[in-house]
């Protein structure tokens, strides 16, 4: 195998297929992922492929999803559930918060629940109300859980078979507005040789502002920092990708460098990751601070409808704002 | 009246269907011992007023999807061959009786006077609902599968809280109705709602349209057992009705209404009947069902079978089906009117109703938003 250009759902799903062929013990599971292949086709042929026992068509029900994944992983089975849409994991946050996130802690390590749970998520897609939520920092504020986010083809590929292979749940979201959007995947590379899953990863380099992002805001942010390089003004883009753990060294790295922060998610700002961020780069980059910490995000508000949500979403001139704001204190 | 002959078995599916129906699809009424009582009343003029309804009803979905298609709107959910399940339950509502929707029940907004324009800024993107629920008695369009049946139910409690039932006065006297699909069925929501429902007999009627998909999983994802047979198990009565037959649903419906209005309880209607169309505007159905069960279906067209019905009795001339032609083209024109010069919200307007009283802090958030946009104002005037 070759590089391939791939778009993000397809190499969520080259990736899935990848897990699936290398352990018969990797389910797909959820809401129309058989033989639909899921409503972005993420999971598309996987059910032709690996069969109605491994690629499961469930109940329309986000707890008994997650529940019967519990049982299931218990039995040493590895089940990635789709959750159809982000407001939709509701009524399986009961079994996310309570039982996934607990039962290693609880049996004093004995058992383990490597689960993934996939959520396309975020907006600007002109969809109806609980189809273009952030709600990531509800999973990033329970212990017990791994969170992470792929902004890119090339991370989909390889972050969603670290998700699999990690013997902890792991929470994956998948930036839905960027499906489509293709980067060089390339199957051939060594897998030791992928970043890890937990770590960050600058995506561009840059001397004046560190710009941290993460998922579907890492575009608007690398095309933020285009712009501003046309004024002369050198970003740095940071990609999280892990919302938890957060490690915070190449953030703290940039900071150090750069002097100045912005934090950019869709997700509501208060008690958000930008939140966090801001406050552990104040604590370990206190003196390297030129300006404090600026937050660019979506309102304090329930996700509005579509008509108004890109001027809710955080978009190009709104990061180089926040940019101007750090650069002008 | 002659005795019973209308359980007409019907071969397509593994579940025995003992579903109640008035009238075939070819338009022939079909006696009931049990349910030709609850329509004795039903007049010529009730059934054109009813198959008007599904006309209009009908319309509003077509002249939805086209404006989907047009760009219009951002999606659509068709109620293509769900119009008799919807019209037939909603003719048997009374003012006072409250209603629970899913995202799907156009007929039954159009029946309960909610102006289609409203639908249409809701999935345009205008809005989330801006019709007032206390006037129409009609509650906002519940996206999230199943949650609306606690929201009914819960409703419901109130009701008999506040003695609106068992009176025996027909205005006063007051039921409640949750609408949700077979899929729903499976929600844990659904399942708890029901025992709420047993447990406090609330006066709740549990109306499943079973349209044999949830997007692309059909029934057996979801269930073993006839939905309606459910019922049994949380203790109160559960029919199947044909519910592409609007007089049986009619008849249903009245029925169960009148059971909870009295104080006797919830009771679940499993209407049977078939999506005919995409799941929304965003689905492609050929990915995962036969043509063949469509065309199949097609033969029971819920508005079809009522037309052969009044022409085979002569309920109607062609002036009414002209008349009503043009009603429904009117109704289609005005919908595209309105629905292209519906207001676009202000972006500041997202920071209205968070709460009741706004907070300080989102006075400073909307205020941050206004002088931010306000800059790019200025910029253009400069230029
Ligand atoms: C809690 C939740 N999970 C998933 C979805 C996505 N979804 C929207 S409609 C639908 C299928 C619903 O099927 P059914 O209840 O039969 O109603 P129908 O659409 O057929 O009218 C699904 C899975 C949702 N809206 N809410
Ligand atoms: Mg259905």
């Amino acid at each position: 195998m070759s590089a391939e250009s791939m778009t993000i759902a397809k190499a969520v799903n080259a990736g899935l297929r990848r897990a699936m062929e290398g352990d018969d013990h990797v389910l797909v599971m959820g809401e129309d992922v058989g033989r639909l292949g899921g409503v972005f086709r993420v999971t598309d042929g996987l059910q032709k492929d690996f069969g109605e026992d491994r690629v499961i068509d469930t109940p329309l029900a986000e707890g008994g999803i997650i529940g019967t994944a519990v049982g299931l992983a218990l039995r040493g089975y590895r089940p990635v559930c789709e959750i159809q849409f982000d407001g939709f994991v509701f009524p399986g946050y009961d079994q996310i918060v309570s039982q996934v996130a607990k039962m290693h802690f609880r049996s004093g390590g004995r058992l383990r629940l490597p689960i993934v749970i996939r959520i396309p998520y975020g907006g600007s897609i002109g969809a109806v109300e609980h189809h273009s939520e952030s709600p990531e920092a509800y999973f990033a504020h329970t212990p017990g859980l791994k969170v992470v986010t792929c902004s890119n083809a090339l991370d989909a590929y390889w972050m969603v078979q670290q998700a699999v292979a990690l013997d902890d749940p792991v929470v994956f979201f998948e930036p839905k507005r960027r499906y489509y959007e293709k980067a060089e995947v390339d199957p051939a590379v060594d897998a030791a040789d992928v970043l890890a899953l937990e770590s960050a990863r600058v995506t561009l380099p840059g001397d004046d502002v560190t710009v941290a992002a993460y998922g579907p805001m890492v575009k608007t942010c690398l095309d933020a920092a285009s712009a501003a390089a046309d004024e002369g003004r050198s970003i740095e883009v940071v990609d999280l990708r892990s919302l938890s753990p957060l490690e915070l060294g190449t953030v703290y790295e940039s900071v150090r460098r750069t002097g100045r922060l912005v934090v950019v998610h869709e997700a509501q700002r208060t008690l958000g990751i930008g939140a966090e961020v801001a406050a552990r780069v104040t604590e370990e980059c206190f003196y390297s601070l030129e300006a404090p910490v600026q937050r660019v995000t979506g309102y304090d508000t329930p996700y509005p409808p579509a008509r108004v949500e890109e001027q809710y979403l955080p978009d190009l001139d709104r990061v180089l704002d926040a940019v101007d704001r750090s650069l002008a204190y | 009246m002659s005795v019973d002959t209308a359980a007409q078995p019907v071969a397509e599916t593994s579940h025995e269907p003992e579903l109640v129906q008035l009238l075939t699809p070819e338009g022939q009424r079909v006696p009931h011992e049990h349910y030709d009582s609850l329509v004795a009343d039903v007049t010529a003029d009730d059934i054109r007023a009813m198959y008007r309804e599904l006309v209009l009803a009908r319309r509003v979905d077509s002249e939805a999807v086209s404006l989907q298609r047009q760009g219009e709107l951002g999606l659509w959910p068709s109620l293509l061959g769900q119009e008799a399940a919807q019209i037939g339950s909603a003719r048997a509502l009374r003012p006072q009786d409250h209603v629970f929707p899913t995202y799907r029940e156009h007929g039954v907004a159009l029946h309960r006077d909610v102006d289609p324009v409203r639908l249409l800024a809701l999935f345009r993107g205008v809005d989330q609902g801006s019709w007032d629920p206390a006037q129409s008695h009609f509650h906002l369009y519940t996206i999230v599968i199943g949650a609306q049946t606690l929201h009914a139910t819960g409703y419901a409690m109130g009701v008999q809280r506040d003695g609106a039932i068992g009176t025996g006065d027909p205005g006063r006297d007051t039921a409640v109705m949750a609408y949700f699909g077979d899929g729903a069925t499976s929600q844990g929501s659904v399942s708890e709602a029901f025992i709420w429902a047993g447990v406090t007999n609330a006066p709740v009627v549990f109306f499943c349209q079973n349209n044999q998909w949830a997007i692309s999983e059909p029934l057996e994802r979801q269930t073993r057992v006839p939905l309606y047979k459910r019922a049994a198990g949380f203790g109160f009565p559960g029919v199947r009705v044909d519910g592409n037959d609007v007089l049986a649903c009619l008849a249903v419906s009245r029925e169960a209404l009148q059971r909870a209005r009295d104080g006797e309880g919830p009771t679940l209607v499993e209407a049977f009947t078939y999506r005919m169309g995409a799941h929304t505007t965003s689905d492609d159905p050929t990915r995962y069902r036969l043509n063949a069960e469509l065309e199949h279906w097609r033969l029971k067209d819920p508005v079809e079978r009522v037309k052969a019905y009044m022409v085979r009795n002569d309920l109607a001339d062609q002036a009414f089906f002209d008349e009503l032609s043009d009603e429904s083209d009117q109704l289609a024109e005005r919908m595209r009117a309105e629905c292209r010069s519906l207001p676009e919200p202000a972006p500041t307007s997202i920071f209205d109703h968070v709460y009741v009283e706004p907070t300080p802090g989102l006075v400073e958030q909307r205020d941050g938003m206004a002088a931010y946009l306000d800059s790019f104002a200025d910029e253009e005037v400069h230029q």
